[in-house]
């Protein structure tokens, strides 16, 4: 049995469409993340995950329940962290773990193993109001109180947007961590690079899921040929750029800028002559294998052009 | 003092025993883009806020635009525009008369300000939704538009924190465009970003650790004296150091 299976789920909120045609299966023991936007429907997604929320159409069974029907059953298996800083700011570190272990009618001793790697770190503080932690520690607290309750799949809101690049990291080893336990996980998020620290994603944007594979995978399936472009006059070289006949399109990244030709083999000499005569002089050239980022930013063009 | 867009010396604000900036000291060139980067809680906000003129420092110096953050904190902020991922527009006014409202914020004549709504409504393409709630708006059409109202006044220097925080790839990378466009006229951009591709678009980035800035140069100097494949390894390897968070 996966652990969710979502069928062409469809939800709108008055004029807006936040879901389109949603359908995708996350595998027991998985790490799922999807990947987009603020915007994409992933925050409306979790909502009916989580049963808070109805599709207009379509459905969605989440350990085998119906989210519909079943909610009642649903909800003491699942462990949801919301985006928004979602703990009590005037409750303590240990209090609002203590609080959320109590709602769902567990402690913290009989789980404590289970937070004990993420919690640890947060026990120094424990009498410090949540309200006053630094964000990384807040996220680790939010993520400790969805757990407290040992449950089967983990639903996680974009848990690291706004955290800087080291809290990340160290939160994507705690998944990982987490994942080897066999709890099922699925994560959002905007940052496309943390897409490769995933078993699977699903790419969405407004509303609709463009591709879901391995990560891998879906940078396996961006077909064009990458061309990394670096000048000490960015803008100049973007500019110029864009105003070559073989063009396809050109997106600052890095330190290198990536562009692609509308021919199937670029012309890397052409391109290089191109550029001396436009009088960008110290430009590098090189051929650059292509990531999510790369590989989402031509799905959406692709859409665009079907609308 | 006037070759610098921005200047610090020893700038230090401490809040009770704690040092939230601790004696930092650089120099912002006039139509640089500088990436001011610092794990959560390593002392930005505080930062950006004395040189802004929101908050007075506890001890050192810092000019903004060749005024002094300590007495001339009106002159600074006329001679900025600012805009954050947290608030940029208001949601409940349409496009055109947001641009309005910031328009006479900034003291904008009326004529002025009716060439510039145009232009800007043009240079964005939002001229088909001037009527269009600017709520409605998706994430990253918000953060284009407020970045062009930011710059409306034609201040010397812009502060950008955290501008394109979930927007859209494509969108984040026709913001920066916009950003490479404002420096191209002369607009010095200083820019906070979680982005660390971003921080290879600045002509030069610091890092702050604790409070202070431990390291300040050009992206490729960063990695090349870090032995490092991109800034953010750079970041990593100080910020792993860092003693505290935010709060």
């Amino acid at each position: 049995m996966p652990a969710v299976e979502v069928y062409s789920i469809h939800k709108s909120f008055k004029k807006v469409q936040a879901l389109r045609d949603v359908s995708f299966f996350v595998k027991q023991g998985e790490l799922y993340g999807f990947i987009g936007p603020d915007g994409a429907g992933k925050t409306t997604l979790f909502r009916i995950l989580n049963t808070l929320l109805v599709p207009n159409k379509g459905n969605a069974v989440v350990l085998g329940l119906d989210v519909v029907k079943d909610y009642k059953q649903i909800r003491p298996k699942l462990g949801y962290m919301p985006g928004r800083f979602s703990l009590y700011h005037d409750l303590s570190v240990q209090e609002n773990l203590e609080f959320f272990a109590s709602v769902f009618g567990a402690s913290i001793s009989e789980n404590y193993e289970l937070v004990a790697p993420i919690y640890s770190q947060l026990e120094p503080f424990k009498n410090r109001y949540a309200g006053k932690l630094s964000g990384g520690m807040k996220q680790k607290l939010a993520l400790s109180c969805a757990l407290i309750h040992k449950p089967e799949l983990l639903l996680l809101d974009e848990p690291t947007t706004g955290v800087d690049a080291v809290s990340r990291k160290e939160f994507w080893e705690m998944l990982g961590k987490l994942k080897q336990k066999g709890i099922t996980i699925i994560v959002s998020t905007p940052y496309m690079d943390e897409a490769k620290l995933c078993d699977r994603v699903a790419l969405i944007q407004d509303g609709s899921i463009m591709q879901i594979d391995t990560p891998a995978n879906v940078v396996k399936s961006y077909d064009r040929k990458i061309l990394g472009i670096k000048s000490s006059q960015t803008y100049r070289l973007l500019k110029v750029l864009k105003q070559y006949e073989w063009m396809h399109s050109v997106h600052p990244f890095g330190e290198y800028i990536h562009f692609t030709e509308k021919r199937e083999q670029p012309d890397v000499q052409a391109l290089q002559s191109f550029l001396v005569n436009q009088g960008i002089g110290d430009v590098i050239i090189k051929e650059i294998e292509p990531n999510i980022e790369d590989s989402f930013m031509a799905l959406m063009k692709e859409e665009a052009a079907h609308e | 003092m006037n070759d610098f867009a921005i200047e610090a010396k020893n700038l230090t604000k401490t809040f009770g025993a704690f040092t939230a900036v601790d004696s930092i000291s650089f120099e912002v060139s006039k139509g640089e883009i500088f990436g001011f980067l610092g794990a959560n809680g390593a002392g930005k906000t505080t930062a950006m806020k004395m040189l802004t003129g929101l908050l007075a420092p506890s001890s050192g110096k810092a000019f903004v635009n060749g005024f002094d953050v300590y007495t001339e904190s009106e002159q600074i902020k006329k001679s900025i525009g600012y805009m954050s991922q947290k608030f940029s527009l208001y949601n409940d006014l349409t496009v055109a008369e947001n641009i309005e409202f910031y328009g006479g914020v900034y003291g904008l004549s009326s004529k002025m300000l009716s060439k510039k709504t145009e232009e800007l409504l043009r240079s964005v393409n939002f001229t088909e939704l001037k009527d269009s709630l600017a709520g409605s708006l998706p994430l990253g059409w918000k953060q284009k538009l407020a970045f062009s109202i930011s710059v409306l006044h034609n201040p010397q220097l812009v502060f950008l924190d955290e501008p394109t925080g979930g927007v859209d790839p494509v969108t984040r990378r026709q913001f920066w465009e916009q950003i490479y466009e404002a420096s191209d006229r002369g607009i010095t951009v200083f820019v906070t970003t979680h982005y660390m591709d971003e921080a290879e678009y600045c002509d030069r980035v610091s890092i702050m650790v604790d409070g202070k800035i431990e390291v300040l140069d050009n992206p490729e100097n960063l990695k090349r004296s870090f032995s490092a494949n991109s800034v953010e390894d750079v970041f990593i390897a100080l910020a792993r150091g860092a003693k505290r968070g935010d709060s």
